[in-house]
């Protein structure tokens, strides 16, 4: 890794004035990050630490909406009593991530703004029909807010400052883990709600995305049958050592059943 | 340079780093913890889990300056001024929990985080899962598991005295 000013500012005005500078990023947990600084993928003049500001905490029920602060660590989401009550799925999901030290330190915001393929809260954030807050005052979808593989509709030096979640009727998530890296190969967030019916899949292709056949599919029936005849085309979804194109098509239609269960 | 100041194992310390600088550098090479191991120094093994403020985190992945203000724990400070044994040490000892030792440290740290993370105790299946984050290419687990079952029962103070492996 190569050496670093180190900056932990207070507020968020400070941190985003500290990110104009093009050479400087932001570290939340420092999950990522850090071992893509020990691999020299990157070379910041600047790490700015968001770990001391306050208005990136705290999670809270609002009305109609489950309102998530970005440095939110995955382990504060996964016991959050607020969360378990109000989507029982993001509290499983923030239990099935990583391991018992990453979710000590990974947030939600730092998953989010990062947009890994192969992560699982983008599922959650499609799949619910999220807004996504920033420090630039915008509010963004979730269908905007996805890019493709590690992209984002964040600018340069904006960061995330919460997570607003339409609190679903039913809502549910299954992955199939890579059994080496534990890293999703397949994972189906499925949710019915104010947002309507939306079926999310990550982990399958470049980026997290929608399946719209299985929403039509649940919208006339939600149950597990009513996806089971559905297959995915398996054109542009990830193929590797680890599995093909074909296989990941196979498993959106297992994983989208078992979400539907795990919604109930 | 950065400046650190942080309490290790009860005792204050400030400590110039780089910013790049691990905990586990900072640990390791200079207060000369060496209990804390590096294995994989890329998040994945869970030889270096330490606490940092109560909680285990694996110390290749946090900077030292993170971890300013702040209190590490490490498994050179788990037992008594005494020198009697945590009783998750004492289970490891007891159940044989290990073979080569060098994941031991991480695999005690961590043990400990997840016994106070499930206050109503966990099964052999909770422990395994817990373990995730922890490599043990000796594969000795199931001894660890074990160890781990019944140190959880004195930590929880449902049991007066550790089991003995043989009962």
């Amino acid at each position: 890794m190569y050496d670093f000013a180190y900056h932990k500012p207070a507020t968020l005005a400070e941190a985003v004035g500290l990110l104009a500078d093009p050479e400087a990023r932001p570290i939340s947990g420092g999950q990522t990050i850090l071992p893509a600084l020990k691999h020299r993928l990157d070379r910041p003049a600047a790490l700015v630490d968001l770990s001391g500001i306050a208005e990136l905490r705290g999670i809270r029920k609002d009305r109609d909406r489950l309102v998530i602060g970005a440095m939110s660590r995955h382990f504060e989401i996964q016991t959050s009593p607020v969360v378990q009550a109000a989507i029982p799925a993001l509290a499983r999901m923030a239990g099935m991530l990583g391991d018992t030290q990453v979710r000590n330190r990974g947030t939600m915001g730092g998953s989010l703004a990062n947009n890994d393929p192969a992560a699982d809260y983008p599922a959650a954030a499609l799949g619910l029909g999220a807004t996504l807050v920033t420090s630039g005052g915008r509010r963004i979808g979730a269908d905007d807010f996805f890019q493709g593989m590690f992209a984002t509709a964040l600018e340069p030096g904006e960061l995330l400052v919460s997570i607003e979640f339409p609190v679903p009727e039913k809502a549910g998530y299954a992955k199939m883990r890579n059994p080496a890296s534990r890293y999703v190969m397949t994972g189906v967030f499925v949710s019915r709600g104010p947002m309507g019916v939306r079926v999310a899949v990550n982990g399958a292709g470049p980026g997290v995305f929608r399946q719209p056949d299985m929403e039509a599919a649940l919208e006339a029936n939600w149950s597990a049958d009513a996806v089971a005849a559905i297959r995915q085309d398996p054109d542009g979804l990830n193929g590797d050592i680890h599995g093909s194109a074909e296989y990941r098509a196979h498993l959106v239609t297992v994983m989208a059943k078992r979400a539907v269960l795990d919604a109930g | 340079m950065p400046s650190v100041s942080l309490t290790v194992n009860g005792t204050s310390h400030t400590v110039e780093v780089e910013g790049r600088t691990l905990l586990v550098e900072l640990l390791r090479e200079k207060l000369r913890l060496t209990g804390t191991h590096v294995g994989c120094d890329t998040s994945q093994c869970g030889a270096c889990v330490v606490h940092v403020n109560g909680e285990s985190v694996k110390s290749c992945t946090i900077l030292a300056v993170q971890a300013d203000g702040g209190s590490v724990t490490t498994i050179e400070g788990l037992a008594g001024p005494d020198g009697a044994l945590h009783p998750m040490q004492e289970a490891f000892r007891e159940y044989h929990a290990l073979q080569c030792g060098f994941c031991t440290p991480g695999m005690v740290m961590s043990a400990i985080d997840l016994v106070k993370k499930h206050p109503d105790g966990m099964s052999e299946h909770e422990i395994r899962e817990g373990l995730e984050g922890n490599l043990c290419r000796c594969t000795g687990y199931h001894n660890i598991v074990r160890a781990i079952a019944a140190a959880q029962e004195v930590m929880h103070g449902r049991a007066a005295a550790l089991a003995p492996a043989e009962a």
